[in-house]
């Protein structure tokens, strides 16, 4: 599929335009989900070289939420499977624990997107954490760190690229639950690797971080192998 | 000061803050049961403009909000500005001092920053009574600055319902993307807060009930982890309907494996409270 920018009629008065293609993909979603309301054109996975495209409007913040939290799902879901050495009882019931919440919003995504706009979901991505040390606890929570200050900053700038009718509101508090828990976990693992730095990433005002989608995934970049296209989304 | 007075003195400076909660409330109430409406819906373009008439803030609206939020921060700093240095917080190691200075530095940055949006809208302080007795002096928590284990499970609750309460107020702040990102910046903070202190109390270990161990930085089920009788009804109130499970009709226990058991399904996400709830668990401390 061609990405948006071709969707564009280029000639005033051209019958043949790429709005044909448009609505045949409108009809194909609206036939998908009664649910969507404001769906935004989007493709399940490129053909050519533009990598996983997000898509557009809510589904494709939900496909960009997504994408990050398979990223920390995947991460927990080693780190419990072989701990670092040395670590303590405690240290690994809160990495179970991030784990089971990670894998919690990984699947709650999958099944939430689909329901709303089957054709649109991401597929599941390919990970590379080659960069990480598992067996050591420094590099591991370095990682952690990462990860979760990538996701409450991934979050809290998203909020205002969802839309203000149909789902949005209610996509804008899901994300709201979500967000509180990664900053929750965010403490924590500041705190395991430097005592009181819960909150140390705030700003002369107290605020937290935000960030855009292009400046998340130029971060999550070195570890997904698979190519993510945010050209699409809100901005 | 009851909940009419607070909306009293938001009313002096937005005269219909009445109108504009109830406005909110109603639209919250057609969004209770989203998927099954939707799918009912005939026509997604008039739902979309319902939808789209019931959201449509005006800056007015967006004060409202960021006076609800002054009011909390406005509670939270002047508590950690009281117990920074009190005899309680005196028998306390030195980096849990540190941990609740740096958090009073971050309530009074909040303050100072929701003022400095509001401008001459912003409504003036309360007075307010940490004991929770309404300006007795002799509520639930009377002696609080002498006893730092009591000083911890105030500011859990005050960070856990502050949390809640930004929460519930996002999708009010939606026409304003730069308040709304502003507000979204301080919701994470206190989550940020609230971890940490869980954390505190887990080391000390004191009044935690023991049905409710281990305390956790995230809130499992509706669990406050707080054990303290005078004034558990109003504790519990801040964790009410924290249990959740099911998230836009999705069942999350059992997501993934069998370790996504109720308590892990539920700690994974935190939950909103509307302004009437949140209102209703910092009344006591309003004078």
């Amino acid at each position: 599929m061609e990405n948006r920018k071709e969707l564009v009629p280029l000639e005033k008065g051209s019958k043949l335009n790429s709005y044909g293609l448009q609505r045949r993909n409108m009809v194909k979603y609206m036939g998908a989900s009664m649910a969507l309301i404001a769906v935004g054109s989007a493709c399940r996975k490129d053909n050519d070289d533009d990598g996983v495209d997000l898509g557009s409007g809510d589904v494709g913040i939900l496909n960009y939420a997504y994408a990050l939290e398979q990223l920390e799902a995947a991460f927990y879901e080693r780190v419990v499977a072989s701990p670092y050495a040395g670590i303590s009882a405690l240290e690994l019931e809160y990495m179970t624990d991030l784990r089971n919440h990670e894998v919690a919003h990984r699947e709650f995504f999958k099944i939430a997107i689909t329901a709303a706009a089957p054709s649109m979901i991401i597929p599941s991505l390919e990970v590379d954490f080659s960069s990480i040390n598992f067996t050591s606890r420094a590099s591991v929570l370095d990682a952690a760190k990462a990860f979760e200050d990538l996701g409450v900053s991934a979050y809290n700038g998203a909020g205002q690229l969802i839309s203000t009718t149909g789902n949005g509101p209610a996509y804008l508090t899901l994300a709201g639950k979500i967000v509180s828990v990664e900053a929750r976990h965010a403490a924590l693992i500041a705190d395991l690797l430097s005592n009181g730095s819960f909150a140390a990433t705030t700003d002369a005002n107290g605020l937290d971080l935000a960030r855009t989608p292009a400046q998340v995934l130029a971060i999550a970049d070195t570890y997904i192998v698979t190519k993510i296209n945010a050209s699409n989304l809100p901005s | 000061m009851n909940l009419n007075n607070i909306f009293s003195e938001i009313e002096k400076v937005d005269p219909e803050v009445h109108e504009r909660f109830s406005t909110r409330r109603n639209a919250m109430k057609m969004f209770a049961n989203l998927t099954g409406k939707i799918a009912l819906a005939s026509s997604p373009v008039l739902l979309s403009s319902m939808f789209s008439k019931a959201y449509g803030q005006t800056p007015a609206q967006v004060n409202a909000v960021l006076n609800f939020a002054l009011t909390l921060e406005y509670l939270e700093a002047e508590f950690y500005n009281n117990i920074v240095g009190s005899a309680g917080y005196l028998t306390a190691n030195a980096s849990a001092q540190g941990a609740l200075t740096k958090i009073r530095d971050d309530e009074n940055k909040h303050v100072a920053f929701l003022k400095s949006v509001l401008g001459a809208a912003a409504v003036a302080k309360p007075t307010f009574d940490f004991t929770g007795g309404k300006g007795s002096g002799v509520g639930p928590f009377v002696g609080y600055l002498a006893s730092y284990p009591v000083q911890l499970a105030m500011a859990q609750t005050f960070e856990d319902t502050g949390v809640r309460a930004y929460k519930g107020q996002a999708v009010n702040l939606q026409s304003n993307k730069t308040v709304l990102t502003a507000a979204l910046n301080i919701h994470s903070v206190e989550a940020r807060h609230a971890s940490h202190i869980r954390q505190m109390r887990r080391a000390l270990d004191v009044a935690v009930p023991d049905s409710e161990k281990p305390l956790k930085p995230w809130i499992t089920l509706n669990y406050s982890g707080i054990q303290y009788p005078p004034a558990q009804a109003n504790i519990n109130l801040s964790y009410a309907g924290e249990e959740l499970t099911t998230q836009a009709t999705v069942s999350i226990v059992g997501l993934g494996g069998a370790y996504n058991t109720a308590k892990a399904a539920s700690e994974g996400f935190d939950e909103p409270l509307t302004i009437d709830q949140v209102l209703t668990i910092i009344n006591p401390f309003i004078v």
